[in-house]
């Protein structure tokens, strides 16, 4: 384990070593300040809740979390630092989950970056500091689910271009699920057992009820089987093509 | 004692091309292999299934005594390895990679920057020790790659093409380097620079088309040229080893 830490650590400072860190956090922070008081009318609700922040957070990690997780491996193939980092005493595993913990570090950094908004109806009302925390967690097991979708997808090509799209698309399916946009385009040719199998894999119905208060422990054993999935393919994918 | 190298029957096989035929390659403590062998011969693969990057279709590698395909961990300890090119992460500054090597093979603390201390003054690196990499010149990435293969003083030392891009003195330098470190260490360097084998090497192997089509000392490949031909001897044994497959094929 000891050998995580020098990974975790240089993967965390690498994201400010370049202004990708900076540009995230205020678009990201941007984003969310027009989405939850703009689009999501916080103060019109007349309610002391954060909602509107929670319900617009998964749609915008759409966007911001794949622009994490793109350069994580598509980054080492390109300048064949793949080489250097699978020949050093380290496992694969390791270099995997050190990895994604530095990318679900940052994007926690990014969620308690928020931590205003909460403030603000706090100041203005008696808000349900539950659901509030509860939706915090949410938020959480649905970056790091996207994050790990992200790095086994950066881990099959050199273009962090590619790999961004290919995040999003994933995470984008994975989302609406159990929307009738995906249902009903698979209506077409999947048999109705396959429809209902991608309807519960939908990330959303996972998240809500976090939003709403309510930590079921299926939902979280849900994202963290989500988390070691992808990560489980992430390691098979370098394993198989570290060289290529 | 076994040798510090011990690959034997190396194959690697892409799709329906044969790289590497059938390699034995075992290096003593003390030697220094000179890796020869025209472009796309096979050398880099070879270097690569030594190292553990790349899974040898047939054959077996021991590092010091450790399996490279079942405790790859423990025979990657013994190792330092400078890939073609020298790729380092071109964000970090010469000081935070250094040390970001360091704490990947377990030293911490004042251990750790000792060793970083002793790679850099080893490679001359002082002068750009807090520059990011991606500002340095060649040369310095190179030398910055060679430090860290050395950091962790291992007794076996792999190098695709260590002087490739430096100037003469800089080529010097390296070479030098290579022979303080000769003494008690396995080193196999890959190089296209026939002088370099004479120059350094108390072995060369020659590789072509994925087999060894020579083996022995510099000395004794030079005795291969005939006497008539008196400059670039090496480079008519070279000539000769490597085209005569295609040529008799005619």
């Amino acid at each position: 384990m000891s050998r995580l830490a020098p990974i975790v650590r240089r993967e965390f400072a690498a994201y400010f070593n370049t202004p990708l860190a900076a540009v995230f956090l205020v678009m990201f922070l941007f984003l969310t300040g027009i989405f939850t008081f703009n689009v999501g009318q916080l103060y019109e609700r007349g309610q002391a809740d954060l909602r509107p922040f929670f319900d617009f957070n998964p749609w915008l990690f759409l966007f911001l979390v794949p622009a994490i997780s793109m350069r994580l491996w598509a980054e080492e193939r390109r300048i064949g630092t793949i080489e250097l980092v699978t020949t050093l005493p380290i496992s694969i595993r390791d270099l995997v989950v050190g990895k994604w913990l530095a990318a679900w570090a940052f994007a926690c950094v990014a969620l308690a970056l928020t931590v205003p908004i909460w403030m603000t109806v706090e100041f203005l009302g008696e808000p349900d500091r539950g659901a509030i925390v509860s939706g915090y967690f949410g938020s959480a097991l649905m970056a790091g689910a996207f994050l790990a979708i992200g790095s086994a997808l950066s881990a099959v090509t050199k273009n962090q271009v590619v790999a961004f799209v290919l995040c999003a698309v994933v995470c984008f399916l994975l989302l609406m699920a159990g929307y009738p946009v995906v249902l009903d385009f698979l209506g077409g040719w999947a048999t109705p057992s396959v429809a209902e199998a991608v309807a519960s894999v939908s990330l959303l119905t996972h998240f809500e009820p976090m939003e709403r208060g309510v930590i079921d422990l299926r939902d979280v054993l849900f994202f963290a089987a989500v988390v070691a999935a992808f990560l489980w393919l992430n390691i098979v994918l370098i394993e198989w093509k570290k060289a290529d | 004692m076994e040798a510090a190298i011990a690959a034997y029957g190396l194959r690697k096989r892409f799709g329906s091309f044969d790289a590497v035929q059938g390699i034995d390659l075992v290096v003593k403590s003390g030697e220094v292999v000179g890796f020869l062998g025209p472009n796309g011969a096979g050398k880099s693969t070879t270097m690569r299934m030594i190292t553990g990057f790349l899974t040898p279709t047939a054959g077996s590698v021991r590092i010091c005594g450790a399996d490279m395909l079942s405790d790859p961990l423990k025979a990657k300890e013994h190792l330092g390895y400078l890939p073609e090119g020298a790729p380092c992460y071109p964000d970090m500054t010469v000081a935070e990679f250094l040390r970001f090597i360091g704490a990947v093979r377990g030293f911490s603390g004042i251990g750790c920057a000792r060793r970083v201390e002793l790679a850099v003054e080893r490679t001359s690196l002082h002068g750009v020790f807090h520059q990011p990499i991606e500002t340095l010149s060649k040369g310095f990435k190179r030398r910055v790659g060679l430090a860290q293969a050395i950091l962790h003083d291992p007794p076996v030392l792999i190098m695709d093409e260590p002087t490739d891009g430096l100037d003469p003195n800089q080529k010097h330098q390296v070479r030098e380097l290579i022979r303080t470190m000769s003494k008690d260490k396995a080193i196999v360097l890959s190089t296209h620079i026939l002088e370099e084998v004479e120059a350094v090497c108390t072995r060369a192997v020659i590789i072509n088309r994925g087999k060894i089509v020579f083996d022995g000392t510099p000395q004794s490949l030079d005795d291969k040229a005939p006497s008539t031909i008196a400059r670039n001897r090496l480079d008519h044994v070279f000539r000769t080893l490597t085209t005569a497959d295609t040529e008799t094929r005619r």
